[in-house]
C-alpha cells in the first residue's frame, strides 16, 4: 500500500477564487477523502437583522451574494410579504421574474467562463464573459447596478421597465441566442473539453438524493426538482420544464447549465409578452409577526429563507440556507476517488459560492 | 470534433474588439446607473434620516455644525438615502467615484457662517 499524504487545497487557490479549504487525503495521485472547512469570511449578516429595520434589510439581503443578488432580495421580500399578508401587484411579480432570469443567464455564463478557465481554455473563457457583459448591460440599464440589482423591495419592485426597453432587451436576447449556442457548443462537442468532463466526478442519483444536493448539481444526477415549479412570482403562468440529465458527471452538470441559459431566455420572452400593466408596488404598513420559510430557485440551486418576526420593526431571527451549503456534502462525495488534477474542475462543477454560504 | 471554436475565433479576428481602450475611451453610463451620491447642501435640513436609514452608516450628519459627511468607500450606492430624504436634496449621479487608495470623507457644510450672537433668532 502506498503512503497517504494530505494536500491542502485553498482557501487561496489559482483556479478557485472562493475561500474554501479542503484537506485532500491522497494516495499516489488518487484522492481518498476530502475534508472541507469553511468559515474564512463569515460576516454575521444573519445577526444584523436584529439591528436593521425589516424594510431596510433588503439591501443587506441583496448583498449576501454578488451573483444571485436579485433572487436573494426577492426571496427575502417574499418571506416578509408572506408573513405580513401583502398582495404584491402582478406586474411586480413579472418584473421580479424577468430580473431573476436575467441573473440566471449571467450567472451561468460566468460559470461557463470560469469552467473554461479552469481547464485552461482562455479564449473560450473570454467569449463566455463577452456574452455575459451584454447581459450585464441589460441589467444595468434597467436597474442601475451591474450585479447588485437593488430593484426589489417589500411590497413590490422599485423600478419599472418600459415597453420599448423590454422589447429591445428581448430582441437582443433573441439575437444573442445564436452566439451563445456557438460558444456553448464547444462545451458540448469539443473533444478536448469532453475529455476533462465526461465520466469525471459521477454523483449517482441515490447519492444526490441522500446528500441533499440542490440545483443543477442535483438535476444533472437525474432528479427532477426545480423550485420554480412551486409557482412563486410569475412562474405559475409561464411554461417550462425542469432540465434533467441522468449521467451525473461533470459533463451533465455543464449541459444542464447550458440548457438552462436557453430556458431562461425563453422564460424572459414569455414574461415579456404576458407582462400586465398596473402598479409596481403597494404601500407597506404595520410590522410583521409570525414565521415563514421561503424557497426559491437560484442559479446554483434552492435557497431557503427562514424568518421569524415578533411584531416589532426588527426581525427576531433570519436563517439563510444557500445552495452551495447544501452542495458541499455532494462535492465531498464526488471528490472521493478522483484524480488530484481533477479536483479544481470538480470543485467548480458545483458552482460554489462560498461567500454567500458564509453570509 | 476538434475545430468547434474556429468560427467564433475567425469572426472575432475580423470584428472590432469587444473591449475599450480605457482610459482613452470611457464607458458612457446608463441613465439608471447608480454611481455616486451628490447633495444639494442648501436644501438639506440636517434631519439625519439619510444617515439613520443608510445600510452601511456611510453618512454622518452633524446638526449643530450643519455638516453632512459621506464616506465614499463605505457607501455601496444603494440609492436608499435618495429615496428617504424628505427634502429630496440627495441625487444619485451616474458617474462612479474616482478610484481611491485611502478612505475619504467628503463633507459639505452650509456656506453661510452661522450668526453666533446671543440674540440671533434665525439659525
Ligand atoms: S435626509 Fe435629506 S434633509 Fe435629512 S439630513 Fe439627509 S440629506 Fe439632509
Ligand atoms: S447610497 Fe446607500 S450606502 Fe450610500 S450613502 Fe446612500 S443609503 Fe448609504
Amino acid at each position: 500500500m502506498s503512503k497517504r499524504t494530505i494536500i491542502p487545497f485553498g482557501p487561496q487557490h489559482p483556479v478557485l477564487p472562493e475561500p474554501i479549504h479542503l484537506d485532500l487525503v491522497v494516495e499516489d495521485e488518487k484522492v481518498i477523502e476530502a475534508i472541507p472547512s469553511i468559515g474564512f469570511i463569515h460576516r454575521g449578516l444573519e445577526k444584523l437583522v436584529e439591528k436593521k429595520d425589516f424594510i431596510d434589510y433588503v439591501y443587506v439581503a441583496e448583498r449576501i451574494c454578488g451573483i444571485c443578488s436579485a433572487i436573494h432580495g426577492q426571496t427575502y421580500c417574499q418571506a416578509v410579504e408572506e408573513v405580513m399578508n401583502i398582495a404584491v401587484p402582478e406586474r411586480a411579480l413579472y418584473l421580479r421574474t424577468i430580473w431573476g432570469e436575467l441573473s440566471r443567464v449571467h450567472s451561468h455564463l460566468l460559470w461557463l467562463g470560469l469552467m473554461a478557465d479552469g481547464f485552461g481554455f482562455e479564449a473560450l473563457f473570454m467569449h463566455c464573459w463577452r456574452l455575459r457583459e451584454t447581459v450585464l448591460d441589460m441589467i444595468e440599464e434597467t436597474t442601475g447596478g451591474r450585479v447588485i440589482f437593488g430593484s426589489c423591495k417589500v411590497g413590490g419592485v422599485r423600478k419599472d421597465i418600459d415597453k420599448p426597453t423590454l422589447e429591445r432587451i428581448v430582441a437582443k436576447l433573441n439575437g444573442m441566442e445564436k452566439e451563445i449556442k456557438e460558444v456553448t457548443d464547444v462545451f458540448i462537442v469539443d473533444r478536448s473539453v469532453k475529455h476533462r468532463t465526461v465520466g469525471v466526478g459521477v454523483l449517482s442519483k441515490q447519492d444526490a438524493y441522500e446528500l441533499g444536493a440542490v440545483g443543477p448539481t442535483m438535476r444533472a444526477s437525474g432528479i427532477n426538482q426545480d423550485m420554480r415549479k412551486l409557482g412563486y412570482a410569475a412562474y405559475k403562468q409561464l411554461k417550462f420544464e425542469p432540465i434533467v440529465e441522468t449521467a451525473g458527471d461533470s459533463y451533465s452538470r455543464c449541459v444542464v447549465r447550458i440548457k438552462e441559459i436557453f430556458q431562461s431566455i425563453d422564460l424572459i420572452r414569455q414574461a415579456a409578452v404576458q407582462l400586465p400593466e398596473g402598479p409596481i408596488d403597494v404601500k407597506v404598513t404595520g410590522t410583521p409577526s409570525g414565521e415563514f420559510f421561503a424557497r426559491t430557485e437560484q442559479p446554483r440551486g434552492e435557497v431557503i429563507y427562514y424568518l421569524k418576526a415578533n411584531g416589532t420593526r426588527f426581525l427576531q431571527r433570519l436563517r439563510v440556507r444557500t445552495p452551495t451549503f447544501a452542495n458541499i456534502p455532494a462535492l465531498v462525495k464526488l471528490l472521493q476517488g478522483c484524480e488530484l488534477a481533477d479536483v479544481p474542475i470538480l470543485a467548480l462543477t458545483i458552482d460554489p459560492c462560498i461567500s454567500c454560504t458564509e453570509r | 470534433m476538434i475545430f468547434s471554436m474556429s468560427k467564433t475565433v475567425l469572426s472575432s479576428l475580423f470584428s472590432k474588439p469587444s473591449t475599450r481602450l480605457y482610459p482613452i475611451t470611457q464607458r458612457v453610463p446608463f441613465k439608471n446607473t447608480r454611481g455616486k451620491i451628490e447633495i444639494d447642501i442648501a436644501a438639506c435640513t440636517f434631519c439625519g434620516l439619510c444617515s439613520k436609514k443608510c445600510p452601511t452608516s456611510a453618512i454622518t450628519v452633524t446638526r449643530a455644525d450643519k455638516k453632512w459627511e459621506i464616506n465614499r468607500l463605505q457607501c455601496l450606492a444603494c440609492d436608499y438615502c435618495v429615496l428617504v430624504c424628505p427634502k429630496k436634496c440627495l441625487t444619485m449621479e451616474n458617474a462612479y467615484t474616482t478610484p481611491a487608495v485611502a478612505t475619504s470623507k467628503d463633507s459639505f457644510k452650509v456656506a453661510r457662517v452661522p450668526d453666533n450672537t446671543a440674540d440671533s433668532k434665525d439659525s
